[in-house]
């Protein structure tokens, strides 16, 4: 795989920051969550790289922790998310008719549905007690539906080609023709859907989190803010605390759009030779 | 007349540079229909478009120029030489001054390949017409006039106004004829025009274009692959192999007495009704341009090919009055042994 | 006697809207009537500009498309219209296609070897190490080694040989009959003599059955035994190859015969006819070519001719001829 500049620092970027949650945090052997570990509100030393906060948690491990929570949390779905939508997809578009017109219609209605709002809904009924494992499983329902539109419109698309039927003489069966015949076509929209997925799972959560709906104690990108806010801490002039989740937020952000974009570039020059 | 000067032209790919056009050394002569042939892959396309201008990257002209002489048809005798000059950079790029982009349309035309593919689908024949004049052009009468010469070419006046998806490939190719010639142009390049066609709407378009040669008094560069086709309309022919020019001359004179085998070979592949000779295609390849290719590149698929041949390659002189072939052998018979005889 | 092929009255209606035809009909196959009866294998031509519904016909036979109405046999069994048909295990044994771009009928993500090795597996039922002789075997048979096939994807091909390896795979199946839509249109001229001959050799050695679709008049003459001529879905001439190209009766046949770019004949200058937009053509009630037609009287214009059958066996579908 040839790559270019900047799907390179793409894949930089992001695995600075997978690696750097999924083991940074064996060197920490304090839990971040515990609220008056250390003196409040101190400023960036090289005990705490970047001070701690009105709850006397260490920022930057927080952060941290926040970091993989988020990403862990956007990964799944977005796995899920993908698959459910390259399966109804790939199998609506190419089998068409009554099958396709019953599958196109439940996920019109998905799609219609405004998430937000609902999840606001939810989260306020449930208030606090909401479990990220509810919440990833909402997004899951919700998250399919428009990749399906797309990957079943290419799916239209490629049945109508010539090797499809060349397939269909050389006796392969609807599931080989499927996946060995159509899905190369559309695995590389697939893989960007996947990376665009996890920046929509992290917006959905953190959005939720900074109005307090999602379960806070949990540290993720959105909960920061949540409680920086809650602490005023823009007033109190404690300004590291918001705008550390903020820059990794957007630095999190630069690298899957980076990585996303990088590749579809890459997969766009390189054309079908072995 | 346009003159082709030592044309190179080379195209920058993720494997390296090739050189799809490697040499062409001719003086077009005006008011004729010359054929350009050769199988896909020779390079008469690019010659095409390095003709016409159309050097954007990845193709550049590594080295050479073209020198036109338009205005040649009566009622507007202009000379204008236009001379395209190239700077060579360390890797071989070229700077060209773009001026015979300002001929377009109207002293050069172009019809590229499958451009029945090239409308617009959501926009009206019409508009699409229309689109390319100037301002200074389009007067309100212009459409009126726009349909008087689409009629006078035989087209249906509603086709005009119909989208392009409406009418079928051979209709649109023949108004894609009838945008490129509207302006009437001294030059007119049309490549491959009616590959994709059958054989009636091909004739049509053939005769379309001969019966405007013939009342403009242009040049028209024809390229395809079908000899048939040449045979029919062409005055001059040139035929092209792996990037060289290997014969040209009046059509006549190549039909009747081809010079280089690969031309003989060419003629004799195509099968006629009422003939049951045993017709063969040409066998093998055409050489990889990627290689580094030493003596004649037809050497190996050439039935009278010597040491000769394959150490130095033949360069494109005269052997008859008009008639030029880039062959040591030029004109020796091929029997059906493949041995040569003077 | 074997019938080879036999269309009863096939019919196939497509409608199209747009803002110039409202919702128009088009009888992309008009009561199509062809048969074919030869106990020895025939290469059956199939000529037509395009718009004339030999693509169509072409589908029908392959079961992509399904006609309105009607029938059409091949080798004695039913494959289109009501009625019993064989199932797609059975038909693609007994059918199989070459289509016009070599290029677009493999995927560009998969080597060429698989489709060889799926046909031979699925459809012809061989097991792993007869799979791989028969598709060294069917190599052969179109001039190419199994060694220089296999793992190779399509852009490592040119055109024609990539063609040839499209006949090798529908070879495997040892089918009765093989469909072949425009096989050598996207083939340099010069080059596709090699196809040509090669489908020559398969009919005379091996014993297949071909229906060549194609609208170069030159090659149909130089392999078909039986000659369909078709205009905007209607048959107008069918019969023996030689016969109807040596002494066309057809005014369009005639006018097809004309329009070859032959080497050593050139064409006469007066303005041809040239096609109407297709839409509107397909409407006429009589004869479809009449507006067209040098010998077109009042009567073509209201009445669609019947077939008429000549002494030396054909069938012309004209008033006048």
């Amino acid at each position: 795989m040839k790559m270019n500049t900047r799907l390179r620092i793409g894949i930089i970027i992001l695995a600075i920051f997978v690696l750097g949650s999924l083991f940074l945090p064996l060197f920490n052997d304090v839990d971040p969550i515990k609220q008056g570990t250390y003196a409040k509100s101190l400023p960036i030393s090289s005990e705490h790289l970047l001070g701690t906060n009105s709850l006397g948690q260490d920022i930057f491990w927080f952060l941290v922790y926040a970091i993989r929570n988020s990403l862990i949390l956007g990964i799944t779905v977005s796995i899920f998310t993908t698959l459910i939508a390259g399966s109804v997809g790939l199998l609506s578009g190419y089998l068409g008719g009554g099958a396709d017109r019953a599958t196109m219609t439940l996920t019109d209605a998905v799609i219609a549905i405004p998430l937000f709002p609902i999840l606001i809904v939810l989260a306020t009924l449930v208030r606090g007690n909401t479990s990220f494992m509810l919440v990833g499983i909402i997004l899951v329902v919700f998250g399919w539906a428009w990749g399906a539109r797309t990957i079943r419109s290419m799916a239209l698309s490629i049945r109508e080609r010539e090797f499809i039927s060349m397939a269909k003489f050389s006796g392969s069966s609807t599931l080989e023709i499927v996946v060995r015949e159509i899905f190369p076509y559309v695995y590389a929209y697939m893989v960007v859907s996947f990376i665009n997925a996890i920046l929509w799972v992290i917006t959905m959560e953190s959005s939720l989190a900074v109005i307090g709906l999602s379960k806070v104690e949990i540290p993720t990108l959105g909960s920061i803010l949540f409680w920086a806010l809650s602490y005023n801490a823009l007033f109190t002039k404690q300004n590291v605390w918001v705008v550390a989740p903020v820059v990794a937020t957007v630095l999190l952000f630069l690298g899957l759009f980076l990585t996303s974009t990088g590749y579809n570039q890459m997969y766009a020059t390189r054309r079908g030779h072995a | 007349m346009i003159r082709l000067n030592n044309l190179v032209a080379t195209y920058t790919t993720v494997r390296g540079q090739v050189d799809a056009v490697d040499g062409v050394n001719l003086t077009i002569p005006d008011g004729k229909i010359v054929g350009i042939a050769g199988e896909s892959g020779c390079g008469k396309s690019t010659l095409l478009k390095v003709i016409y201008g159309d050097l954007i990257y990845p193709l550049a002209l590594r080295q050479g120029n073209v020198e036109y002489e338009i205005g040649m048809s009566p009622g507007h005798i202009v000379e204008s030489k236009i001379r395209r000059n190239e700077n060579e950079t360390e890797n071989g790029g070229q700077v060209a001054t773009r001026n015979i982009k300002d001929y377009w349309f109207k002293q050069i035309s172009y019809i590229p390949q499958a451009s029945m593919s090239s409308l617009n689908p959501v926009i009206r024949i019409r508009k699409q017409f229309v689109d390319f004049l100037d301002s200074a052009q389009r007067t309100p009468n212009i459409l009126e006039k726009i349909r008087e010469y689409v009629k006078s070419l035989d087209l249906p006046p509603e086709a005009i106004d119909a989208y392009p998806h409406q009418l079928s490939g051979g209709m649109r190719q023949r108004i894609m004829v009838a945008m490129a010639t509207f302006f009437r142009p001294d030059i007119i390049l049309a490549d491959e025009p009616t590959t994709a066609l059958d054989v009636v709407v091909q004739k049509g378009i053939l005769m379309l274009l001969m019966r405007i040669q013939e009342e403009m008094n242009n040049t028209i560069l024809f390229v395809s692959h079908d000899m048939g086709v040449h045979y029919q309309i062409a005055h001059k022919m040139l035929i092209m192999y792996a990037a060289k020019a290997v014969e040209f001359g009046d059509s006549e004179d190549v039909f009747r007495a081809p010079l280089h085998p690969y031309t003989k070979m060419l003629i004799e592949s195509l099968p006629s009704i009422g003939d049951n000779r045993i017709r063969k295609g040409i066998a093998g390849r055409p050489p990889s341009l990627w290689e580094d290719l030493i003596g004649c590149r037809f050497a190996p698929r050439c039935p009278l090919a010597s040491d000769l041949c394959r150490a130095q390659e033949p360069e494109l002189v005269e052997y008859r009055q008009g008639h030029l072939a880039a062959c040591h052998y030029a004109g020796n018979h091929i029997n059906r042994q493949g041995s040569e005889t003077s | 006697m074997n019938t080879i092929l036999k269309t009863s009255n096939l019919n196939k209606v497509y409608r199209l809207g747009g803002l110039l035809f409202n919702r128009v009909r088009i009888n992309a196959l008009d009561d199509v009537n062809l048969t074919v009866e030869s106990d020895e294998p025939a290469i059956i031509s199939v000529v037509g500009e395009s718009g004339s519904g030999k693509t169509t016909l072409a589908k029908v036979l392959l079961r992509l498309v399904r006609p309105t109405s009607g029938s059409a046999l091949v080798y004695d069994r039913q494959i289109a219209g009501e009625g019993e048909k064989p199932s797609n295990r059975e038909f693609f044994g007994m059918v199989q296609p070459i289509f016009q771009n070599p290029f677009e009928a493999f995927s560009s993500h998969r080597t060429v070897d698989a489709y060889l090795y799926s046909t031979a597996v699925r459809v012809a039922d061989l097991e792993k190490t007869e799979a791989v002789d028969a598709m060294a075997e069917a190599l052969r048979l179109v001039g190419l080694e199994y060694r220089d096939v296999r793992g190779k994807y399509p852009n490592q091909f040119s055109g024609g040989e990539l063609q040839r390896v499209s006949v090798a795979r529908a070879l495997i199946p040892h089918p009765k009959i093989i469909v072949a839509d425009e096989p050598v249109s996207m083939i340099d001229a010069s080059l596709r003599m090699n196809v040509i001959n090669l489908f020559l050799s398969l009919k005379e050695e091996f014993r297949r059955s071909f229906l060549y679709i194609t609208h170069d008049l030159s090659t149909a003459y130089y392999i078909s035994d039986y000659i369909a001529v078709m205009y905007r879905g209607c048959i107008v001439e069918f019969g023996d190859a030689r016969t109807i190209l040596a002494d066309p009766q057809h005014p369009y046949t005639q006018l097809l015969l004309d329009s070859i770019p032959e080497i050593g004949h050139k064409w006469d200058r007066e303005r041809m006819a040239m096609a109407d937009i297709e839409a509107k053509e397909f409407q006429f009630e009589g004869c479809r070519f009449c507006n067209r037609c040098p010998i077109a009287k009042d009567r073509c214009i209201v009445e669609r001719p019947l077939a008429t059958e000549k002494t030396d066996g054909r069938k012309v579908y004209c008033h006048f001829a």
